[in-house]
């Protein structure tokens, strides 16, 4: 565990994405098994103990520190895990570290009523970097700047195999992932995952922005407003995965046996409605499909109310065969020859946008809110599918984001890169005339859309300008105006408002803006797509 | 004579003292001060009269040129100078004693008396030895008004002589290299070099330019710094394996281009939280603070035994918290103006 620690607090503090790549190469290379496989888990996907929660460590610490101090500690350093590295009460014996397979045994063991007589025990064993590395470990997620794609690179490297070969076999395996060190450090025959359902990786699109593209060369669709899905069959069995890779089967049961073929099949996850055009009759909002997502079983009422169907966007695999390294155009033929060999009851296909030019296909764009559509997708038709974000190949042309002023009501403290900033905002519009005493109405929360420099500004200004405390949140003085940008906004009963907003983010601060002259709930109101 | 301690007022812009008519590390310019020690946030320029520890005026005269004359050749700035442990008679019949706080060069803790009553005002404290000023010391008093920059549980600033090991081994293993310390130019900066010629490094250090006057300045007040040399009149290849000291605003300036792929360290309280270090890009945290940490805050109230403890300055809700569960009289100030966010 010492070394495991060296290494995570080593990422911790170091910036360069190589040197980064060379720690944790270093690490893998020597570590013997299972400590690495589990490192690397860890350092990847996460592991995870459910026994072990952010709450147990919580509940752990108010045990044996004041729970006001524990509470204020907590606030102030941003990270439950390092705010209990730091407060723990340094035992009397010397450390006696586990190795990692030992903790990650004992972790595994634990249940909800045992954990809180052996999480201690194994604290008591380890020193404050120790614990802060056993607490990230147990509670998944590491949040140290190293992504996923990162340790399977820095895995790729220290072994000298391709990181595209690693990604291929990486979802067909599982932690301490034995048969894929055996196959890079060890030279044994590669993990054998074609009769597997397993997931692979998408090919993702960088946003157009300034860049201008000829359509001799790039075919352009809708991107619609669902979630990006991927349906893969092999070896009898049929599973949905969502962009990163998470299991949604048990979420979308009729789509489990409609699949005839054996397949890998990239598309829109969406449900029945009116809203979104498509061949095979059209798909409701954003909205409707929330109502399907994150649900563990799905009651019959739900299957019927909100059937979901995937509009399909692209084929990887086929009957057998890897069609990825052809190119896009191929694909798409193959595409549509597939499609009619499948149910139009939960399948149809994306539709090529035709436009003379691409200042017609701007138009078109232009008039695609009505529709409930995020945007335009622009491929490039000799593009192979290749995992990731590779440039020039695909493309994502998202319309213009609506704009709306708001008034900052609450802040909240951020946590990783920006704990101790007041870096999550809560903003209102005014429920009726300002100046007629109307209140503020909260309307969302936005974290994002502002710079470093503009955090600590804003950082400031409500530290100087709280007028009352709860718990983490402050209520702020009702005088700093944020031009919210958005992509759509939706009814909802969650809110007083009665007002959601997809994607809200921080477009500009108006320093200069008084709070007075900021939108009226009307305003937004009036933008409802649905 | 009104109720007990009402001639001593906390107001936003610092602590007065109505029958002198003065101020205690006032945050904007008034007639009369008394300061604590130099740093910017407790001593700002354009006082009419200010007293503190002879090295404090020295300080602030090379900060602020206090000493300079006005268009009419006068001196308009009185400076009072007064040693430690002596006793200087304010109006209205208010005693100051300046006692070592142990922060930087020349940083006090002010006894004020009167009426038969004692209040200590301790500026910004250590309990930890400095080789750069004297210790601080216990003073009995009523009215207790501590610092609380590090008022929070998880701050416990490791043994220096850890962190100095980290520094120098860190040095060694990369000889081509150099390791750029981040460190306020007042007081942390001159630490660290004394610490590190306790340790045993002899090799000169080089300083940003924004250091080399207040190095000169303790190196007048007696403190031995070692060889000290300019990053400006040397070459990138002359500081390879050298440690370079530089104020935080540095560390990711421009500047460091000029240094041989440097290894950026801080100095500070604030390093004990990863976070911390990771949003200043350090790479190598150094735990050496100037202020007092959680242990030592409490002891230290524990110790003055005072009637009442006055907070301010930093994270003042725990520390009032603590007061409450051990049974102590505490209340928090709120002053404006101080800003913690260096040391």
């Amino acid at each position: 565990m010492e070394e495991f620690a060296a290494l995570i607090d080593a990422l911790v503090y170091t910036r360069s994405r190589n040197e980064k790549l060379r720690l944790i190469a270093e690490y893998l290379r020597a570590t013997p098994d299972p400590d690495r496989g589990w490192a690397l888990a860890a350092l990847s996907d996460g592991l995870d103990f459910p026994a072990v929660k952010s709450s147990t460590i919580r509940n752990l610490l108010k045990d044996r520190v004041d729970p006001v101090l524990w509470t204020l500690s907590r606030d102030f350093v941003g990270d439950t895990a390092e705010t209990a590295s730091l407060l723990w009460p340094a035992p009397d014996e010397p450390p006696s570290p586990p190795s990692v397979s030992e903790t990650v045994e004992l972790l595994s063991a634990m249940n909800r009523k045992s954990v809180t007589t052996e999480l201690p025990k194994l604290l008591d064993r380890l020193d404050s970097s120790g614990r802060y590395a056993l607490l990230k470990l147990a509670t998944g997620g590491m949040r140290i700047g190293v992504s996923s794609r990162l340790a399977k690179t820095a895995f790729a490297q220290g072994f000298d195999v391709d990181v595209d070969e690693v990604e291929e076999y990486w979802h067909g395996l599982t932690p301490p992932y034995a048969e894929l060190f055996a196959w890079a450090a060890d030279g044994a025959d590669p993990p054998d995952i074609e009769n597997l359902p397993t997931f692979r990786p998408f090919m993702l699109a960088h946003p157009l922005e300034e860049t201008v593209v000829d359509l001799e060369d790039y075919a352009a669709e809708w991107k619609w407003d669902g979630i990006r899905v991927q349906l893969v069959r092999a070896g009898g069995e049929t599973r949905l995965y969502s962009r990163s890779g998470d299991d949604i089967s048990p979420t979308f049961p009729e789509l489990l046996d409609v699949l005839p073929m054996n397949a890998v099949l990239d598309g829109e996850l969406l449900v029945r409605g009116s809203t979104q055009g498509g061949e095979a009759g059209g798909a409701a909002s954003f909205n409707a499909l929330q109502q399907r997502l994150g649900r563990k079983t799905v009651s019959k009422k739900m299957l019927a109310e909100y059937p979901a169907f995937v509009r399909l966007y692209d084929v990887l695999l086929l009957d057998g065969e890897d069609l990825r390294p052809l190119p896009w155009e191929k694909r798409r033929g193959q595409l549509e020859a597939l499609a009619s060999r499948l149910p139009k009851s939960h399948f149809d296909i994306s539709s090529i946008v035709e436009a003379t030019d691409f200042e017609h296909l701007s138009q078109i764009r232009e008039g695609s809110r009505e529709d409930a559509i995020e945007g335009l997708m622009l491929k490039r038709k000799d593009s192979p599918y290749i995992a990731g974000r590779r440039v020039g190949y695909w493309y994502k042309w998202k319309r213009d984001p609506l704009l709306v002023d708001c008034v900052l009501m609450y802040a909240q403290r951020g946590s990783g890169k920006r704990s101790s900033f007041f870096s999550d905002y809560t903003f209102g519009c005014w429920d009726g005339d300002p100046d007629k005493g109307a209140d503020l109405l909260p309307v969302g929360k936005a974290y994002s859309g502002f710079t470093d420099e503009e955090l600590k500004k804003i950082d400031r200004h409500v530290r100087q300008n709280t007028i009352n405390r709860f718990g983490p949140v402050r209520e702020t003085e009702k005088k700093l105006v944020f031009e919210v940008a958005f992509d759509s906004v939706h009814e909802s009963k969650r809110h007083k408002s009665g007002l959601a907003m997809r994607f809200p983010r921080i477009h500009r601060i108006r320093w200069d803006k008084p709070p007075h002259e900021a939108d009226r709930i009307e305003a937004l109101r009036a933008l409802i797509a649905d | 004579m009104g109720a007990p301690f009402s001639w001593i007022k906390p107001e936003p812009h610092g602590i007065y003292i109505e029958p002198a008519d003065c101020w205690v590390d006032p945050s904007r310019a008034v007639d009369h001060a008394l300061v604590t020690h130099g740093h910017a946030d407790h001593a700002r320029g354009g006082h009419g009269r200010t007293v503190a520890t002879p090295e404090t005026l020295a300080i602030m005269e090379l900060r602020y040129r206090t000493g300079a004359e006005d268009d009419a050749g006068q001196i308009p700035h009185r400076a009072v100078p007064v040693e430690y442990g002596e006793t200087i008679r304010l109006k209205g019949g208010v005693d100051a004693t300046y006692v070592p706080a142990g922060h930087v060069l020349g940083s006090a803790q002010i006894l004020l008396e009167h009426a038969g009553e004692r209040v200590v005002i301790t500026g910004d404290y250590k309990r930890r030895a400095d080789p750069t000023c004297p210790p601080f010391e216990v003073v009995p008093c009523d009215i207790f008004i501590t610092e609380a920059t590090f008022g929070l549980p998880v701050f416990c600033h490791p043994p220096i002589e850890e962190e100095m090991a980290k520094l120098l081994d860190r040095l060694k293993a990369h000889p081509d290299r150099c390791v750029l310390v981040g460190a306020y130019a007042l007081g942390k900066a001159q630490r660290v070099i004394a610490e590190l010629r306790a340790a045993g490094h002899k090799d000169p250090i080089y300083l940003h330019g924004a250091m080399e006057k207040m190095c000169r300045l303790y190196e007048e007040h007696g403190v031995d710094l070692g060889e000290l040399r300019l990053v400006a009149d040397y070459s990138k290849d002359d500081m390879r394996g050298a440690i370079v000291v530089c104020p935080p605003s540095a560390l990711n300036d421009r500047w460091s281009r000029r240094l041989p792929d440097p290894i950026t360290a801080m100095a500070s309280g604030w390093m004990r939280v990863r976070q911390r270090a990771r949003q200043r890009n350090v790479e190598l945290p150094l735990v050496i603070s100037d202020h007092a940490d959680w242990g030592e805050l409490t002891r230290t109230i524990l110790e003055v035994d005072a009637h009442e403890n006055w907070i301010t300055h930093g994270r003042e809700d725990a520390l009032l918290r603590w007061c409450q569960l051990h049974q102590r009289r505490a209340r928090a100030l709120a002053l404006v103006g101080y800003d913690d966010e260096d040391d």
